[in-house]
């Protein structure tokens, strides 16, 4: 497992993670900055305080998993892993181009230390439980995330396998709904309302823990609280802001899934200095 | 030759129940094997599997996008999941798990779809499958088998289970004609030559096998000699063997409950195409949804039976030799 780091380094992390997706994408001149820019401080929590995981030991059984069921926000997955120790930084801008192992969207054909391979929403979920079986049957302590968008959840699979996850009280497994309120063609409000969000999953019997996104300490406290609940699978609804850190990518639609011009680069990186 | 004296065709299990029966048995030497089923356990006979390792059997609801990608996740984690349902509903509404879930990233899920074809009969064309060897076959890495009777299924549910990749397998509803005898050694991708002959080949598989058989039979006591292969694995296709039919025999008739747009036969006549170009008939379903009856009455109604494969065959020796 990566060495304990204090909040201090963790939030220097974030910021170099955010250079590095804005940078990736400019470089890329395509991709999804936004919710990559949104699920930052997420990704950090589960991979420098809350999984067991170890880079050098990347197929470890009994590792926990992380599996973006926002395939599209692989930006800071990849730029996380990178600073894991996983995968390469120094070609963390050959994303989206030929022979580049950074793909579009997750493919273990091309990381192989992925946990799944992902990029049509409303999967994870079910990825996640099927994991989460396969550990319980070993008698493994294996636990699984599933990060997903607040848009995705419009797509019909989730709530099947919300229902399986509950009925078969899937305890190793957390989903993580980044709630930025934005999908590709605008306000999710305006789209395809989802709120209310948390009576929804309690509905549908699961733990709900709603936390600021972009707080570390926060997400470290829920992500505990979610191992200590036995019974049930719990779900963290991280309250984020899509394109976090930027100011002109902040809630804005725009930057869903659109590169940054130049004198946008230039902007934001001075920005996140 | 006495065709008559070496295929008696008398009916047998159906394919799903030898799927079901031998599922159970591979679970016993095999701790890995896991199986997922969207409320059918009964009619796609997981249910002995259920019965006996209720631990490994995760019933998944009437939700068969949720219960495909959970067999994906199985599968990363080192399980060998068996995803049963009719055919019509695993692979028409678990086709997007199956491509970006299983086939993208090549897991080890294997996924029988019973109930294929009209011959499920009376529950009428919403259940009854007849484009999944066309959608299976669509899937990179997909290993797609197509048993003809309970002897081949047994056979290729070992040679799935320990095949490490992909793989679909149909299964039929009804009680099908036993081919082969109890010895009968399979080989995935390998075509079996089921009877000799030099005048026209005919190619069944599934339940048309048996239709080919009983053809031959018949073309024989024409004077006609008649080389029948089953293909059990679509694909990989035996291409050696289609080569080597198409070259010896000079017309290939492709026989199978399935529409012929996107079957075996299309598939066929690639490989012939490419190798050997020679006659070719295409016997299956014509761009057409079929209806509510008894199997019986649906196979003859939509040109299935031995009849319509000795027609095709016929015509395709005619068309030869003009």
């Amino acid at each position: 497992m990566p060495e304990t780091k204090s909040l201090e380094e963790l939030q220097v992390i974030a910021r170099r993670v955010r250079r590095e997706i804005v940078e990736m994408i400019y470089e890329a001149k395509s991709g999804h900055p936004g919710g990559s820019l949104s699920a930052v401080e997420t990704l950090i929590s589960l991979y420098f305080q809350v999984m067991r995981h170890d880079p050098k030991n990347p197929k470890w059984k009994d590792r926990d998993r992380f599996i973006l069921s926002k395939g599209h926000a692989c930006p800071v997955l990849y730029a996380v892993m990178a600073e894991c120790g996983y995968t390469p930084v120094d070609q963390l801008n050959t994303l989206r181009k030929m022979g580049s192992i950074y793909q579009g969207h997750p493919d273990v054909r091309f990381i192989p230390s992925l946990d799944a391979s992902t990029g049509s929403l409303g999967e994870g979920v079910s990825l996640a439980i099927g994991m989460g079986l396969a550990a319980r049957l070993n008698g493994s302590p294996s636990r699984t995330f599933a990060m997903l968008g607040d848009g995705e959840i419009q797509e019909g699979q989730v709530w099947e396998a919300a229902m399986f996850g509950a009925f078969h009280k899937m305890d190793n497994v957390v989903a993580i709904v980044d709630y930025n309120h934005i999908q590709l063609d605008g306000f999710v409000k305006d789209i395809m309302e989802v709120a209310p969000l948390a009576d929804k999953w309690k509905a549908f019997g699961w733990h709900v823990i709603s936390v600021d996104g972009h707080s570390i300490p926060a997400l470290e406290t829920a992500f505990a609280e979610a191992a200590a609940t036995k019974g049930v699978p719990t779900v963290v609804i991280a309250n984020t802001v899509k394109g976090k850190g930027v100011s002109f990518m902040e809630n804005n639609p725009k930057f869903h899934g659109m590169a940054p011009t130049a004198d946008e680069f230039r902007l934001a990186m001075q920005e996140l200095q | 030759m006495a065709a008559a004296t070496k295929f008696d065709l008398k009916l047998g299990a159906a394919t799903r129940e030898a799927f079901g029966k031998t599922l159970a048995l591979i679970a016993r030497t095999n701790p890995d094997v896991v199986v997922c089923d969207a409320d059918l356990s009964k009619s796609t006979n997981t249910h002995f599997f259920a019965k006996e390792f209720p631990d490994r059997f995760f019933s998944c609801g009437i939700a068969e996008s949720n219960m495909v990608a959970i067999g994906a996740g199985l599968a990363y984690g080192g399980k060998i999941p068996f995803v049963s349902s009719f055919s019509a509903f695993v692979m028409n509404k678990g086709f997007e798990q199956l491509r970006v879930t299983v086939a993208y990233p090549n897991l080890n899920v294997k996924v029988v779809g019973t109930h294929s074809g009209i011959s499920i009969g009376e529950d009428g064309p919403s259940q009854m499958s007849i484009e999944e060897i066309a959608l299976a076959c669509s899937l990179p890495g997909f290993v797609v088998l197509s048993p003809a009777d309970e002897v081949s299924m047994a056979a290729l549910m070992h040679l799935a289970t320990a095949h490490v990749g992909p793989v679909f397998i149909r299964a039929g509803r009804m009680k099908a004609p036993v081919v082969y005898r109890a010895d009968r050694k399979f080989e995935i991708g390998k075509a079996i030559e089921v009877i000799d002959g030099s005048d026209v080949t005919i190619i069944g598989t599934g339940l048309l096998l048996a239709e080919a058989v009983r053809a031959a039979e018949t073309l024989e006591s024409e004077g006609i000699s008649t080389r029948v292969m089953d293909i059990h694995t679509v694909k990989p296709i035996d291409r050696d063997a289609i080569a080597r039919a198409a070259a010896e025999t000079g017309a290939i008739v492709v026989a199978e409950e399935h529409l012929v747009d996107g079957g075996l036969g299309v598939r066929v006549a690639q490989v012939v195409a490419e190798t050997n170009p020679c006659v070719m008939e295409f016997v299956g379903i014509q761009n057409t949804f079929a209806e509510s009856a008894s199997p019986e009455e649906l196979l003859d109604k939509y040109g299935l039976l031995a009849r319509d494969v000795a027609a095709a065959a016929r015509k395709a020796v005619a068309r030869k030799r003009a």
